[in-house]
């Protein structure tokens, strides 16, 4: 069984290092001018990417420590439920959930159609196509995947630890920022990962609910290889987009570990 | 906080039951009264339907094919020391950590260079190649905490290697196997972005919503949300009170 996996194992660890063959692809030619010029051409997408993921990854965070914080420490026996609650957003096709957002934040809709009905907004005020509306969806859209991890490593927390420093008159928010913050610095790390990374690639958000002002780098890269068939830059700009993530887990694995980041997935 | 999360749900259901005006089949955002009308006419979208039985269909073979692999993958990870391992288990990190947009720009390119034509089979190989990590990693954590004597008194008792694979490993990981299988499930029947690159004119449900947006949304696409919403929580909920009746 062994030597029936290894073949098997390499071929799919091969199909994985694809992303390099793309980039090899375009390296035939040698022209490594591909990543400055696309950097140069799409910068203002790039910035998008960079401050949509950043924001929504930071409102993600400030929103699921607390509820994780909540669920893991007061969840009781009703844990699992809120865990299902949590994730219930999983239930409904992604594509679905995102178009649900727009229907919410329509100029119509239910929530600005109904105030603007009772003139509690001006009829010109509009949420979509707006930087804004692109964060709220990515913040939407994955904000489980910063909640999981954050409530594994809380759950992991001992509570004898948490006791004791009550116990050595720690205040209660001497026991929050001391003891339970640091123990908890791998899982906000991880969340930050799995939050970030796909956030800054994310482009149906910004097709959906933004405008063409917002794209973000994902709406390039899937135009120039699905539109304009520029594959070369295409590749160029996944492979950029690829460093960036493999810094941010590498620098994972260095200061914490490799393995720790799989128990938070 | 809660709320939040389900607003979209909810906002989704209501409009399954949201009249049209003027007749067009398209969803309108603006609250027209309650219909059952998408409800008696689910497959009145050309189109639409196709679609969904090709997402199902793909979902079922990448949920079989990749439970099958990731098993064997985590087998051969927490079984076996070969050259190359950790190699291995990082690029299945790697393989879950990367932005989706790259893999499915990766693929694409690596298919177009191979010259193989896109459509059920790129979206299958591409499916299967991002939930077979996902499966093995689920797999390893229940193979971890695994006693090998169990599997040795097997063999002591005369069981020849596959029959202490089938009747001893395998029920014992299972669970394993089952949660890592519905995940690969889940995430193919959802998953748009890799499908989108990989898909050529195949049209999955996801891709198929995605196209219809800049026209106009038939109600039929919440129909369907609607419908996938409720098997995906009843097989939840089932599998949370038989958790509980086990307990």
């Amino acid at each position: 069984m062994f030597f029936f996996l290894v073949p098997m194992v390499t071929m799919l660890s091969l199909s994985l290092q694809t992303c390099n063959q793309v980039t090899l692809a375009c390296h035939l030619t040698w022209s490594w001018s591909n990543f400055p010029d696309q950097i140069r051409q799409y910068h203002s997408q790039f910035a998008n990417s960079l401050v949509y993921g950043s924001l929504a990854t930071a409102i993600d965070l400030a929103v699921s420590y607390p509820l994780a914080y909540w669920i893991a420490f007061y969840g009781g026996r009703r844990k699992n439920f809120f865990l299902l609650m949590l994730l219930l957003p999983f239930f409904v096709s992604f594509v679905i959930r995102t178009l649900t957002w727009s229907f919410i934040l329509a100029d119509q809709g239910l929530v600005l159609g109904t105030l603007k009905r009772i003139h509690l907004l001006p009829g010109s005020f509009h949420v979509l196509a707006s930087g804004t509306a692109v964060v709220a969806g990515i913040a939407y859209n994955y904000l489980p995947f910063t909640a999981l991890p954050l409530y594994v490593a809380l759950e992991r927390i001992d509570r004898r630890v948490v006791e004791a420093a009550g116990d050595l008159y720690a205040s209660r928010i001497a026991v929050f920022t001391r003891v339970i913050l640091p123990l908890t610095i791998p899982g906000i790390f991880a969340s930050f990962l799995l939050t970030f990374v796909p956030a800054i690639g994310d482009y149906v958000n910004a097709a959906i609910l933004g405008g063409t002002n917002n794209y973000m780098i994902g709406n390039v890269i899937q135009d120039s290889f699905l539109v304009y068939s520029n594959y070369s830059a295409a590749s160029a700009l996944s492979a950029i987009l690829m460093a960036v993530a493999l810094i941010g887990i590498f620098a994972y694995a260095r200061v914490l570990g490799g393995r720790t980041i799989e128990e938070y997935i | 906080m809660i709320l939040y999360l389900i607003v979209p749900i909810i906002v989704m259901i209501l409009y399954s039951f949201n009249q049209s005006h003027a007749r067009l089949p398209v969803v309108s955002f603006a609250w027209q009264g309650f219909t059952t009308t998408w409800y008696q006419q689910w497959n009145a979208i050309p189109g639409l339907t196709p679609a969904f039985l090709l997402t199902l269909r793909l979902a079922f073979s990448t949920m079989i094919v990749s439970a099958v692999l990731g098993t064997l993958m985590a087998l051969a990870l927490v079984r076996y020391r070969y050259p190359g391992k950790a190699f291995v288990e990082q690029t299945m990190f790697a393989n879950i950590a990367a932005p989706e947009i790259v893999l499915g720009a990766s693929l694409l390119g690596f298919f177009i260079t191979l010259n193989i034509p896109r459509g059920f089979i790129t979206l299958f190989i591409a499916h299967v190649m991002f939930t077979v990590a996902y499966v093995a990693i689920t797999v390893r954590a229940r193979l971890s905490g695994f006693d090998r004597s169990i599997e040795e008194a097997a063999q002591d008792l005369g069981a020849n290697p596959w029959v202490t694979f089938v009747r001893v490993t395998l029920p014992l990981i299972f669970p394993g196997v089952m949660a890592g299988a519905l995940m690969a499930f889940a995430l193919s029947i959802d998953d748009f972005i890799t499908s989108s690159f990989v898909a050529g004119s195949t049209i999955t449900f996801p891709l198929w919503v995605y196209g219809v947006v800049k026209v106009g949304i038939p109600p039929q696409v919440f129909v369907f949300g609607t419908v996938i919403f409720v098997a995906g929580l009843l097989i939840a909920a089932s599998t949370l009170v038989f958790q509980r009746k086990k307990a």
